[in-house]
């Protein structure tokens, strides 16, 4: 059998499997996967490789009594195999009192984030996709050092009380980085698709290459407050952390950034500039994400963050109930809502500023804050009186994304961007921050 | 250090108690089937020798072959619930291949028979044969001599697996009471344990066969100031050890008393927890740290990251080289510097050695991921950088006769690559306590456990928080500071090293989740030390308002 099942091949495979249950409840979640990969750096490819994967996870309930097992091999034997042992492990488990029921049936949105185009990729396609980016190294004497990485997947949920839930998916992330031969200039550009076709690595090598050609003369600056212009690579890694905290029992239990005194919360108050909405919608074109969450929720458009004010925070099944609540899943993707300012026109209105193209190793000092540091990295410039007039050495910065975005200056165009420490997809904008703090310097390339 | 991997464990990430979601852990299986041997070596050497030869037939030049079982498991609780018991189990065959000079690799799930062996080896002989053509230089390997059929297993007393869930749960959930009883508002605690059973076999002429354990004891505990809404942590002060469940056998010999109990080779996880849940409620009142320069004394179980950070991390060879430049960056420790002989790291006080066979740690192999066996050598002597770690392709580049064994892949699916073996600080050769170190220190600040951690990409520049931090005044503790993080340079750090406690305060410290490379891949590494003093460092405030 294909590692990647249709529709009708899944529903199948998963109504045998529940025709085994005997437990109280049951519920399959199914996923397949065939990714690919290749490396280069210096050059020339160095690592590359593929993997195909398949897996079943059977979760079977008595009461509150709850046992997991998986596995990997579909022919009847096995499918019966898995749902015995889940049941096995439930009967030995202790009582979980946070369990919730299976859910009925739901309706979900519409997202088309499966593309054959990607699907399709060979290692020669990828092989002749790197070729293109090492082709435009040898005229400037730069060294190269990239990965591109593509994956063609499914999820599919059944359980006992008649929910079926199908998704394919495919992405593909590349990422490079450009170095001057004498060590002193870096550029970096990193780019997700769901459709392979719209990848081209000639003219993405040609962002980073120009950003390490013009980065190689850099200035020391004296750290303290800038303004800043991040670029939606830069701005996407501080976002994220706004977005992993939206938590709604931590917030309730006094321990996030969304708490506040005396047990209350911050929802329906504002914390950031007004001009400031994040949402979720897995049917944007641009960015689709699984329309169900992984325990069958329906994934809906969900306001976050309002013209600033707290909207939504993710509540658990479990925590939902408890506080009487709805249930609001942890999002399939995340999208911030931007201005109409181009980079050119944030650079133009700055008198002072420095232009940071991608942060780097992001580290949270303080939950309570959203305080973070982390440093600039591969191409960080100094703005005079609307022109680029240098390269500056790399900042450590300490800033919390809440206090930045209370000093919101100009808000870009929305872009598709892949964060350089989780990976993730995000559409968000460029963003000009007043205030930024850095805190010193670093002689880092 | 991978923080994604560890938060989404510990419950606390967007992604908590997703456990079975994480790729590398495997599949979820009855705690029994971890008792189970796996396949015989006689067996996995038949199906390795059927990859060698399928390889060499379709016209590589080297093959590996590593058939890999790596069994999880995890225990996640909180307050008084058991969240997760998760037992994981993946197996499968990965091919690593040079053909036509270049590099190919594939990996297959379940690989059980010849046909799949055969199957995986062609793959990665066809995915070399695709990239050879943007291939600069063939790759070059050090000779390196078969050695036959051998094995290797962790010197553990007790497999974690043995031991019931019950057990275990009963172990956690006391904590959890005891975090409770002295003033917590919340508590999480986990116990990771692993086993990785790993077959290598290469046309060099090696069948290794490995057995390492591995086990974590965790837990973080939070306090809250309802009327301010302040809120503070204390995390566990454990380390990750290459031993069984040995490690949570309370012995008083392994403890070191002073300011807070700290543990070496056994851990009393009911006692730190105590003592955790108290300084975490201490922690809400502590002074502010006022921003200046420091001399900061740090103990072993704070220090093994910034060594990390700043010596294991950049005297990796491929770092230096530029073949980590697109994710982990490169080095500010060039081969120029290292060529020069008097490039000085640090002060004369400070000596860092690489090993990958020390007892108890997480780094100890018999054989690395190439088939190499594993050895101990000098990073940093007298002050000076000496030498990197290096792997098989990169050792003639250090004029170096043979590898490292510094060799790791996470899982038979992901190729294996330098790796940081343990790297550590060697212990002052002159007898001093920490309360003598502490004594001449006139303005400092003494940090316990580790925290919040950053370096750039050339590893120059770091910040670094902790779980503790006593003021000294003139010899003496003046009491708690909070907000407080330094931030260094490395070479200037190092060289700010005046002295060095010696070998009975030695302990090691370690990652789990040691992420790099591209699919990103973690290791479990240990960093040993003494307590060290450091003069004139920068310390911050990181209090903000929101």
């Amino acid at each position: 059998m294909a590692i990647i099942l249709t529709e009708a091949e899944a529903k199948t495979l998963l109504q045998k499997v529940l025709s085994y249950s005997k437990a109280d409840e049951c519920e399959a979640n199914l996923s397949g996967d065939v990714s690919g990969n290749i490396r280069y750096a210096r050059n020339a490819v160095s690592t590359s490789g593929s993997r195909a994967n398949q897996n079943l996870v059977v979760q079977s309930a008595f009461g509150k009594k709850v046992g997991v097992a998986t596995i990997d091999e579909f022919d009847d034997a096995s499918l019966e195999k898995v749902v015995r042992r889940a049941e096995e492990l439930a009967r030995l488990a202790p009582e979980n009192p946070e369990h919730m029921p299976v859910l009925g049936p739901q309706t979900y949105l519409k997202s088309n984030g499966s593309f054959q185009s990607t699907a399709n990729l060979s290692a020669d396609a990828r092989a002749d996709a790197v070729a293109k980016s090492l082709a435009l190294m040898g005229p400037q004497n730069l060294t190269a050092a990239g990965f591109m990485e593509d994956v063609h997947a499914y999820r599919a949920m059944m359980n006992s009380k008649g929910l079926f839930a199908y998704y394919p998916f495919t992405n593909v992330n590349f990422s490079l980085t450009v170095r001057t031969a004498d060590g002193k200039g870096s550029g970096y550009v990193t780019r997700g698709y769901s459709d392979v076709n719209k990848l081209d690595t000639a003219s993405l090598t040609r962002i980073a290459a120009q950003k390490a050609v013009a980065s190689a003369s850099a200035v020391a600056l004296e750290p303290g407050k800038y303004t800043v212009i991040l670029e939606a690579t830069a701005a996407a890694v501080l976002m994220e952390q706004l977005f992993f905290n939206m938590d709604a029992r931590s917030a309730d239990e006094g321990r996030s950034f969304l708490s506040k005194p005396g047990g209350k919360t911050k929802l329906g108050e504002k914390i950031v500039d007004p001009r400031v909405t994040i949402y979720s919608d897995p049917t944007n074109a641009e960015l689709p994400g699984s329309p169900w969450s992984g325990d069958g929720q329906a994934q809906e458009r969900v306001t976050w963050i309002d013209k600033g004010v707290v909207r939504n925070m993710a509540y658990s099944r479990y925590w939902a109930q408890k506080q009487g609540k709805k249930p609001v899943p942890f999002p399939s993707n995340v999208i911030m809502a931007g201005g109409t300012a181009s980079l050119e026109d944030m650079i133009k209105s700055t008198q002072r500023g420095i232009l940071v193209t991608k942060l780097w190793y992001i580290r949270e000092v303080d939950p309570q804050t959203l305080l973070n540091t982390g440093l600039t990295r591969d191409g960080t410039f100094y703005i005079e009186n609307g022109k680029i007039k240098h390269a500056v050495k790399n900042f450590r910065f300490n800033e919390s994304p809440v206090i930045m975005l209370n000093n919101l200056e100009t808000l870009g165009k929305p872009e598709r961007v892949v964060s350089t420490e989780s990976d993730s997809n995000y559409l968000l904008p460029a963003m000009k921050i007043r205030e930024f703090t850095f805190s010193s310097l670093s002689e880092a390339v | 250090m991978n923080r994604r991997h560890f938060n989404n464990l510990l419950g606390m990430g967007t992604a908590g108690l997703m456990l079975p979601s994480l790729p590398s852990l495997g599949r979820n299986v009855d705690p029994a089937v971890l008792l189970e041997t796996g396949l015989d070596v006689a067996v996995k050497k038949r199906l390795a020798d059927a990859a060698l030869n399928a390889a060499k037939a379709k016209g590589a030049t080297y093959t590996d072959v590593r058939i890999g079982r790596y069994l999880n498991q995890f225990v996640v609780t909180r307050e008084d619930k058991v969240q997760n018991i998760v037992n994981t189990e993946s197996y499968g065959v990965g091919v690593r291949v040079i053909a036509n000079g270049c590099w190919g690799f594939a990996a297959v799930v379940d690989a059980k028979n010849e046909t799949d062996m055969a199957r995986a080896a062609e793959q990665a002989v066809a995915i070399a044969k695709a990239n050879a053509k943007l291939l600069k230089e063939p790759v070059q390997l050090a000779p390196q001599k078969g050695y036959g059929e051998v094995s290797w297993k962790a010197p553990i007393q007790k497999n974690a697996f043995e031991v019931p869930i019950k057990e275990k749960v009963d172990l956690l959930l006391g904590v959890n009471a005891s975090a409770m009883k002295n003033g917590a508002n919340y508590v999480n605690s986990v116990l990771f344990m692993v086993n990785e059973q790993k077959y290598f076999a290469s046309t060099d002429g090696t069948y290794a066969d490995q057995d390492i354990h591995r086990i974590w004891p965790i837990f973080n505990v939070t306090c809250i100031d309802k009327t301010s809404g302040k809120f503070e942590t204390r995390n566990a002060l454990s380390s990750p050890m290459g031993m069984g469940y040995e490690y949570l056998q309370v012995n008083p010999a392994d403890k070191v008393t002073g300011i807070t109990t700290r543990y070496n080779k056994g851990y009393d996880m009911l006692e730190d927890v105590t003592a955790a849940a108290q300084q975490a409620k201490q922690k809400l009142s502590a002074k502010s740290v006022e921003a200046g320069k420091y001399d900061l004394v740090l103990d072993p179980s704070h220090l093994w990251l910034t060594i990390h950070e700043s010596v294991g991390h950049p005297l990796e060879l491929d770092r230096v080289l530029g073949y980590e430049a697109n994710f982990a960056g490169t080095s500010f420790a060039t081969l120029d510097k290292w060529q020069s002989k008097n490039f000085q790291y640090g002060s004369k006080l400070v000596n860092l050695v690489a090993d990958k066979k020390q007892i108890g740690s997480l780094g100890a192999v018999g054989y690395d991921d190439e088939g190499v066996a594993t050895k101990n050598w000098d990073l940093v002597r007298d002050g000076v950088l000496v030498n990197y770690q290096a792997i098989r392709d990169q050792a003639a580049i250090i004029g170096e006769k043979e590898s490292h064994g510094c060799c790791y892949a996470d899982s038979w699916g992901t190729v294996q690559f330098q790796r940081m073996p343990n790297v550590s600080l060697e212990a002052g050769k002159t007898p001093l306590s920490v309360q003598d170190m502490i004594k001449d220190v006139k303005k400092g600040i003494y940090i316990v456990g580790d925290g919040s951690f950053s370096i750039d990409q050339q590893r120059y520049n770091f910040q670094f928080g902790g779980q503790l931090y006593y003021e000294i005044k003139d010899g003496q503790i003046a009491g708690m500071l909070k907000d407080v993080a330094y931030q260094s340079n490395t070479q200037e750090f190092w060289n700010s090293c005046t002295a060095i406690c010696d070998e009975r305060d030695y302990r090691l410290g370690g990652s789990f989740f040691d992420g790099k490379g591209q699919p990103s891949q973690s290791s479990a590494v240990s960093h040993g030390s003494s307590t060290a003093r450091f003069n004139g460092v920068n310390v911050i405030n990181t209090g903000r308002k929101i």
